[in-house]
């Protein structure tokens, strides 16, 4: 093979690595949540809150059942999530805390000011590093934690009300799903 | 009856796109011409009835067939039938027909508008176009049909479209988008046309131009129609989120772009042949690209389908075979289209060079960091997403050279340009620009330094192209009229085109530049009666009543926009509760001109209170954003309207339609 012929075989060499990578993310549907973290207490974690950069908040200031909500001003969907939040929020069924995740603390508290805030506390994850740990894949998603503080499911996307009618609140309180039967 | 005849029409469509992708090359393989000529009334034939399906579908729609499980789940009695019309194309399914069915009216289009191309080329073209449409066909049929049923027992009503999706951008975004997406399949299977038959020359590329601008025209208009859609209807103001389904959108626009570029070169000096058929193929394979990330759940983004695995996996295999295909084509052949050809270091061939090397490098960076969290994963960091600031730091460090050799584009030569003259034509300009920068920063000298420097280089820049572009036009309209500006008139539209687009984006650039910093942005706490000024404005909400819609019930703030104590405005910012899925949508109130957008949204009501939180913005410029858009479009447009694309050229290639005929 001589060099012009390989230099045109480039693309394709390109277009391979492109496909193996999309091959190998197809399997792994991003909703789902990494396993090895399912079961798992949530990770230690020593954060300041959004409101007040004094106030420090860690893993054991979360007592669940609760649902940890990922959100960030730069989230499009976040705002389109946030009025059920509130909703949800007010009806006392669930608390939620929020995360903002790999936002600027000034664009957070305008997102928190202008639409209101469901949230008991909000952990202020700038660098994202929280987010790793938990296996955060974007925003908005939702972890939904037990009374033991244990991560028993993350759902990608946003939550509205059958979000948490059908998926979250049977994994919590699994006593009250009278129709259960499927 | 009308959803089997849907089906029906689409197994028949499937029927005429073998036939027209298969007939025909068997027929050039042995030499049997008669057979090779199968290929157009195949495509005529595949249009009728993938167009009749569409129509079809449409129609369920119209007359709220709820036993089609697609309509059931996508629509409602109490929805509008314009939005009805948009929810066609409202979910994966019918989505994915209206692409093939966009596909087939661009290959009705050619077979109806290349009869100046040499038989054998237009079979080849048309054979590659069935080919695609082969694909996606399937697709559709085996893993997506949208007629499939819910029998015996389906509901009495649907579950409505998405709130979000209710908007008249749903009835013009997709459709304009896809338009440019698919419209790169033209120029792809001319690429694969010209690498089969091993040869590229100046009437090729200015086959491929006229449609390579329409389809650039259309993904052009159908960017800027879903910014300004967000921008509306997310009610906070932002236009553009680098989500992953923009980006799908936006790296086949960069690739088209840069393919615009080399086409220029290779119908007028026939350089960068080899290399525009690799732009011709990526634009396209860019365009697939995109299907795929929306449809198979490897990313998530506001624009994504329900995610199926199945569906993910056959679009991979069957983009891994046509764009795998096309480029072992090209490695194979590309080096035989290759030519090597002499321009000067300082020419209008290395202008476009730079152009094309960024627009490409730009898009390899956006992949990238699409493709990111996939990456990450595969190296074991965990699915992780880089976010707006990647994407805006290397577009602004990328664009900002791109966008300063606008300016130089049109007036450096073919082959060769002295340095001298280049300074002498550009120094006014430059001094201006500069002068206009320096003010600017001046005026707001207030700003912290990282603004203060992008405001210079923005203003720079925008100065800098539309003087320079608009001095080329005048001194080209010069040599036309003894009156420059009849004579501006009279330019080509090829250049009318050019200067369309450069201003376009200068003027987008405006937009960009100045709404992102100069706007006022304001939360307030608002009683009915109570005022609140925001940068010389006083909004007034005066109240709130309630609306009821045909499919929501909403209630209207009234605000009352007064300068120097006169009224400008009145706006109505909604909060709409849609009936059938309960969900809440925001409504922007917005007055727009071409200074300044006054932007009012409706937050929460305070609680215990008759008090609202709303939001209020002033955004100086920000329609410059989409008028740019609509000006780069239109350049698109006067660009492919030019004669030259037309004219006959019988004469040269007679030969060789008469050896097909003759021998049929």
């Amino acid at each position: 093979m001589n060099n012009k012929t390989f230099v045109f075989l480039i693309p394709f060499l390109f277009f391979v690595a492109m496909a193996i990578l999309l091959w190998t993310g197809l399997g792994k549907d991003p909703t789902k949540l990494d396993s090895q973290l399912i079961g798992k207490a949530i990770p230690v974690f020593s954060r300041s809150t959004l409101q007040d950069e004094s106030v420090t908040i860690t893993n054991d200031d979360i007592k669940g059942p609760a649902l940890i909500n990922v959100f960030a001003s730069w989230c499009p969907s976040c705002y389109n999530e946030h009025p059920y939040l509130m909703t949800l929020s007010k009806s006392k069924e669930i608390k939620i805390y929020g995360l903002n995740y790999k936002d600027e603390r000034s664009k957070g508290l305008k997102f928190i000011n202008d639409l209101g805030n469901p949230y008991y506390q909000i952990i202020f994850d700038n660098s994202g590093r929280l987010g790793i740990d938990m296996g955060v894949y974007g925003a908005p998603e939702t972890f939904l934690i037990n009374d033991k503080n244990e991560i028993i499911y993350r759902h990608v996307g946003i939550v509205n009300q059958q979000v948490w009618e059908e998926i979250l609140k049977p994994k919590i309180y699994p006593g009250e799903l009278i129709h259960g039967g499927r | 009856m009308i959803p089997e005849i849907g089906s029906l029409a689409l197994a028949f469509g499937l029927g005429l796109a073998l036939v027209q992708f298969i007939i025909p090359l068997v027929g050039i393989l042995t030499h049997r011409w008669r057979l090779a000529l199968i290929a157009r009334p195949a495509a005529i034939g595949q249009f009728f009835f993938v167009a009749l399906s569409f129509i079809c579908l449409a129609y369920s729609f119209y007359s709220n067939d709820f036993s089609i499980a697609y309509v059931a789940s996508h629509s409602n009695r109490s929805l509008p039938v314009a939005y009805r019309l948009g929810a066609t194309w409202g979910g994966h399914e019918g989505s994915l027909l209206l692409w093939v069915f966009l596909l087939s009216s661009w290959t009705l289009a050619v077979a109806l508008l290349s009869r100046s191309l040499p038989a054998l080329t237009r079979v080849r073209v048309l054979a590659v176009l069935g080919a695609v449409s082969v694909g996606f066909l399937i697709f559709i049929i085996f893993t997506s049909n949208p007629f499939a049923r819910l029998l015996p027992v389906y509901p009495i009503d649907g579950s409505d479209l998405n709130p979000l999706l209710q908007d008249p951008g749903m009835v013009f975004h997709p459709p304009l988008l896809y338009m440019g997406y698919v419209g790169f399949s033209v120029a792809f299977a001319f690429a694969i046309a010209a690498l089969l038959e091993g040869r590229i020359d100046t009437l090729w590329a200015r086959w491929v131009r006229p449609w390579t601008q329409a389809a650039w025209m259309f993904l052009t208009l159908g960017i800027a129609a879903g910014s300004w859609w967000a921008y509306y209807e997310l009610g906070w103001g932002g236009w553009w989120f680098w989500d992953p389904v923009e980006n799908a959108s936006f790296m086949p626009w960069l690739i088209g772009t840069a393919l615009l570029h080399s086409l220029a070169a290779t119908e007028k000096r026939g350089v960068f042949k080899a290399w525009t058929t690799l732009l011709a193929i990526a634009a396209f394979s860019f365009s697939l690209l995109g299907t795929f990330l929306v449809r198979s759940g490897v990313l998530t983004s506001v624009h994504s389908f329900a995610s199926d695995p199945v569906r993910g996996t056959y679009i991979l295999v069957f983009l891994g075979v046509v764009v795998g295909a096309s480029l072992i084509l090209f490695a194979i052949r590309g080096s035989k289209v290759a030519v090597t050809s002499w321009y000067n270091l300082l020419s209008r061939e290395l202008l476009f060079l730079i152009n094309n090397l960024i627009l490409v490098v730009v898009t390899v960076m956006i992949l990238l960091g699409t493709l990111q969290p996939i990456i990450a994963e595969l190296l074991g960091m965990g699915k992780v997403s880089v976010g707006p600031p990647y994407f805006n730091m290397v577009f602004n460090i990328l664009m900002t050279p791109l966008v300063f050799l606008i300016g130089l584009g049109p007036i450096v030569n073919w082959r060769q340009y002295s340095f001298d003259d280049l300074i002498k034509r550009t120094r006014v300009s430059a001094l201006v620009s500069l002068m206009a920068a320096g003010s600017m920063v001046v005026i707001e000298s207030q700003k912290a330094l990282t603004d203060l420097l992008q405001i210079f280089i923005g203003i720079f820049l925008i100065v800098w192209v539309v003087l320079l572009n608009i001095t080329d036009w005048w001194k080209r309209g010069s040599k036309k009229s003894s009156n420059s500006l009849v004579g501006m008139t009279k330019v080509s539209p090829s250049f009318l085109g050019m200067y369309f687009a450069h201003i376009g984006l200068a003027i987008v650039v405006i937009g960009v530049v100045l709404s992102s910093h100069l706007s006022v942005e304001k939360n307030v706490r608002l009683g009915i009666g109570q005022s609140q000024s925001v940068s010389g404005y006083d909004f007034k909400f005066d109240k709130i009543t309630n609306v009821t819609g045909p499919n929501y019930d909403a209630l209207r703030g009234h605000f009352i926009v007064s300068k120097d104590g006169e009224q400008v405005a009145e706006l109505h910012a909604e909060k709409r509760q849609y009936r059938a899925s309960r969900q809440w949508m925001t409504e922007a109130g917005i007055d727009a001109n071409l200074m300044r957008d006054l932007y009012v949204a409706l937050g929460e009501q305070i609680e215990n209170s008759n008090d609202w939180a709303v939001r209020i913005y002033v955004k100086p410029f920000i329609t410059c954003l989409w008028l740019g858009g609509i000006l780069m479009g239109i350049g698109g447009l006067l660009a492919m309207s030019d004669k030259r694309y037309r004219s006959r050229v019988k004469k040269k290639f007679g030969v060789e339609e008469n050896q097909v005929i003759g021998v049929a």
